[in-house]
């Protein structure tokens, strides 16, 4: 692709991109959100024509009207979110609308068995099994069924989009195998990711865009973290954790035994005022059904909660609410914010008296608790009124944090609270973080994102297996202890 | 967005204009003032259903039971008309009789968690037989004197009660919608009711007002379905509910919750009836008009579903 150019009315989206992709090669693309990554991959599956620029495929001019041609091409797109049909077998699936037809429309099942075998041959085996249903199936697995998908129709260039946002360490373990098995064959992957980690891991070349421009290309082992960063975001690695200077008050949140329905398991822990107190561990080891049991969002078996040193119950989150906690639930689109709605609704829902009198809401008072919020997180958008769903994922995951601080809560439950959100967004988050602590309130995160616990936290503790270990000191930590613990319990560390 | 928001609008207020000049040019009487009142007559019942509807269909829900609650209401209303009852009391008996049909579908919807498809369902035919069972399925025909109280309601005048009182709870419930705590938790509630759940809304509580609320609407149209026939009619508004839903359907709302507006029901209430009306004037048989209101539900939704997604 070469000078490719996009334009929506009077904004640019593409300003001139430039990429080249080797047969066989992993090629890393990277930016941020609103960098124009998105764009280009619309441009690439034919979703939207270019204004400017050409494409060339095999030194062929592409350019393809829709989605169905750039797969005929063998240009091949996987979304971050997947599009299965849950109720169907894999082998169904991985055929799906694309049948082979026998007499009077039947489906051809020898053919399609034979096809189906050897898409899942092409992934480097045996694990999936045709036969099973999606439904039951991990997200992991999932996303190796779309990429089935894309092996039927013999495609040469994959496109993975965010394809680790969801999955656990052993499930991306397994989706770079079969990125790697792929690769051999002579299949060109475009991997856009956010993890630069991950990038460095899967990664042999790489092109930064931002503001809808090449800003630069490389090999990805002859470039350092820094410079990528620097690269993406125009600033360097060092600002990345902005300390905001903050000093641990009373206790102000204690957590006796609490067990939830299966997870957790009598889970203890006390968090003081102006903390940052970080919990690390693998998915589904219970850390998001703590939040949620503690936020009284799932039922609670036993234990105790204890807010300022009282015994605090709480029936519903509304309850947990006026006692001064509040949750960013780590599901944002499905969760946390209600899409539709617009800026100000989703930024005051939790808490309208401040701005309404009698039930009766007063739309400018409203708009202005808003703004001051918009300017202090950068949420970029049109104003108050704009619906939530057409701001990108790190100014969504702004307005559902200003929640929380319109809601002026004591006790901030943060999980994933960077989840899909780009570079320069995340160390507003990060910054956002501190002042909190700074001004006394406690703050407890969830995070997968073990250099960011690391990174912002006081104190830091793992779960696993639904069992809270011991919380201690970040300093005390290292991030292979850490790691143990997550995969192997607190006993096995001791020991 | 407020220009979006009259975009939103755009679509069946160009509807009923293109019914309004296509029935004018073919039957002059059509534009009469009489007509024209008669058209709006005609919208009241639907009209006064719609309003509470559109909160239910807003918050993600639906209502089948409103055709056979507003039947229940006009036979309760004639029923303590016919007991001498003054008036007012007897209008009020057939308004509650609706408020705690709705109150009893919102408290199934939510104790019971089933969806409201179903509960609704039955409460569709609960409400109609009881309501033939209180009339003995008969027409129930208090003494004049009562009915003549209550049609004064349904009279044709530019003056007529039952319009202005309709207008005017339009406007009102559109400011509840749009104005008022209650209105954005109804609006949350359609759009994501997790979220709602996790912001602390009352989500149970706001639901059970919220059909309350649409069964005390479907009440009113109980009373003024008994002020224009004098009687009480168990077998009245048979698949009304569906007329109503499709009202708020063609004014913009979407029946996955979260997109709607009083005033598009309204125009939506509207338009079917200046349809009906002009197809009666212009002597158009009864299915044609059945098949353009059907075809005007699909296109209306489809208009929706275009414009949304060149967004």
């Amino acid at each position: 692709m070469s000078g490719v150019e996009k334009r929506f009315g009077g904004v640019v989206a593409l300003g001139g991109v430039d990429l080249e992709l080797r047969s066989g090669e992993v090629h890393a693309l990277l930016g941020e959100n609103g960098a124009g990554k998105s764009t280009l991959m619309k441009v690439l599956s034919g979703a939207i024509t270019p204004d400017g620029g050409e494409c060339r495929l095999r030194g062929e001019l592409y350019a393809p009207t829709g989605p169905v041609e750039a797969l005929e091409s063998g240009v091949a797109m996987i979304y971050q979110e997947l599009n299965l049909a849950p109720e169907l077998s894999v082998g169904q699936n991985i055929l799906l609308g694309r049948e082979p037809r026998g007499a009077f429309g039947w489906i051809d099942s020898a053919e399609a068995e034979e096809k189906v075998s050897r898409a899942l041959a092409a992934l480097g085996g045996g694990e999936l099994s045709a036969d099973s249903l999606v439904r039951d199936l991990g997200p992991g697995q999932r996303q190796l069924v779309e990429i089935a998908r894309a092996l039927v129709e013999e495609a040469q260039v994959i496109v993975l989009d965010e394809p680790t946002s969801s999955l656990s360490a052993e499930d991306t373990e397994r989706l770079f195998d079969v990125v790697r098995t792929l690769t051999k064959r002579g299949v060109a992957v475009i991997y856009i990711s956010h993890f630069l980690e991950e990038v460095r891991q899967i990664g042999e070349r790489f092109t930064v865009l931002r503001d809808g421009v090449t800003v630069g290309s490389g090999v990805v082992s002859e470039t350092s973290m820094d410079e990528l960063v620097t690269l993406m975001a125009g600033r360097s690695l060092d600002e990345f954790y902005p300390h905001v200077p903050h000093e641990a008050g009373e206790v102000l949140l204690e957590l006796d035994e609490l067990s939830g329905e299966k997870l957790p398991r009598r889970a203890s822990l006390s968090l003081r005022r102006g903390e940052i107190l970080g919990i690390a561990g693998l998915v589904g080891a219970g850390r998001t059904e703590l939040m949620r049991a503690l936020f009284a969002l799932d039922p609670v078996r036993s234990g105790e909660v204890r807010i300022g040193g009282e015994l605090a119950s709480a029936k519903s989150p509304r309850a947990r609410l006026e006692q001064g906690v509040g949750l960013l639930s780590e599901d944002r689109k499905g969760e946390g914010l209600a899409l539709d709605l617009d800026l100000a609704t989703n930024v005051t829902l939790s808490h309208m008296s401040p701005c309404s009198s009698w039930g009766w809401i007063h739309p400018a008072q409203r708009a202005a608790a808003v703004k001051p919020w918009i300017e202090r997180l950068g949420i970029r958008c049109t104003g108050p009124s704009q619906r939530t769903g057409d701001l990108s994922g790190g100014n969504q995951q702004k307005v559902a944090l200003a929640r929380l601080l319109h809601h002026d809560v004591d006790v901030l439950l943060l999980d994933e609270p960077t989840r899909g959100v780009d570079v320069a967004a995340k160390v507003e988050v990060y910054r956002v973080i501190g002042e909190l602590a700074a001004a006394g309130k406690a703050v407890l995160i969830v995070s997968s994102y073990l250099p960011e616990l690391f990174g912002i936290c006081d104190r830091l503790c793992v779960m696993h297996r639904g069992v809270l270990g011991a919380q201690r000191l970040v300093s005390d930590w290292t991030e292979a202890e850490v790691m143990t613990e997550a995969t192997r319990g607190a006993e096995v560390v001791k020991a | 967005m407020n220009t979006k928001r009259l975009m939103a609008l755009l679509g069946p207020f160009v509807g009923l204009l293109f019914v309004v000049i296509l029935f004018g040019a073919l039957e002059p009487s059509f534009l009469s003032t009489r007509n024209l009142m008669t058209v709006a007559i005609q919208t009241v019942i639907v009209g006064l259903g719609a309003i509470g509807m559109t909160f239910v269909i807003v918050s993600g829900g639906i209502d089948l039971s409103i055709g056979s609650v507003i039947a229940l209401a006009s036979v309760v209303t004639a029923l303590s008309a016919r007991a001498g009852l003054p008036t007012p009391v007897a209008v009020m008996a057939g308004v509650t009789a609706g408020g705690l049909c709705g109150a009893l579908n919102g408290w199934l919807v939510t104790r019971l968690s089933i969806v409201p498809f179903i509960v609704t369902l039955g409460m569709m035919g609960v409400a109609r037989g009881v309501a033939k069972w209180l009339s003995a399925e008969q027409t129930v025909t208090p003494s004049p004197e009562a009915s003549d109280a209550l049609a004064l309601l349904a009279s044709k005048t530019a003056t007529s009660p039952g319009i202005w009182i309709t207008i005017l709870l339009a406007v009102l419930m559109a400011l509840v919608l749009k104005r008022t705590v209650f209105g954005v938790h109804t609006y949350a509630l359609g759009s994501n009711e997790d979220t709602a759940r996790l912001c602390g809304v009352p989500v149970e509580r706001t639901k059970v007002w919220i059909y309350t609320l649409c069964g005390i609407f479907g009440g009113l149209g109980g009373v003024m379905t008994f002020a224009r026939l004098s009687v009480g009619d168990p077998t009245t508004a048979i698949g009304k509910e569906l007329d109503v839903i499709a009202a708020v359907v063609i004014g913009g709302a979407s029946l996955s919750g979260g997109k709607g507006s009083i005033l598009g029901s309204m125009v939506g209430a509207l338009l079917m009836a200046a349809l009906a009306n002009g197809c009666n004037l212009t002597g158009v048989p009864n299915f044609v008009q059945e098949i353009l209101i059907g075809s005007i539900i699909v296109a209306a939704v489809a208009v929706d579903r275009v414009r949304s997604s060149r967004r």
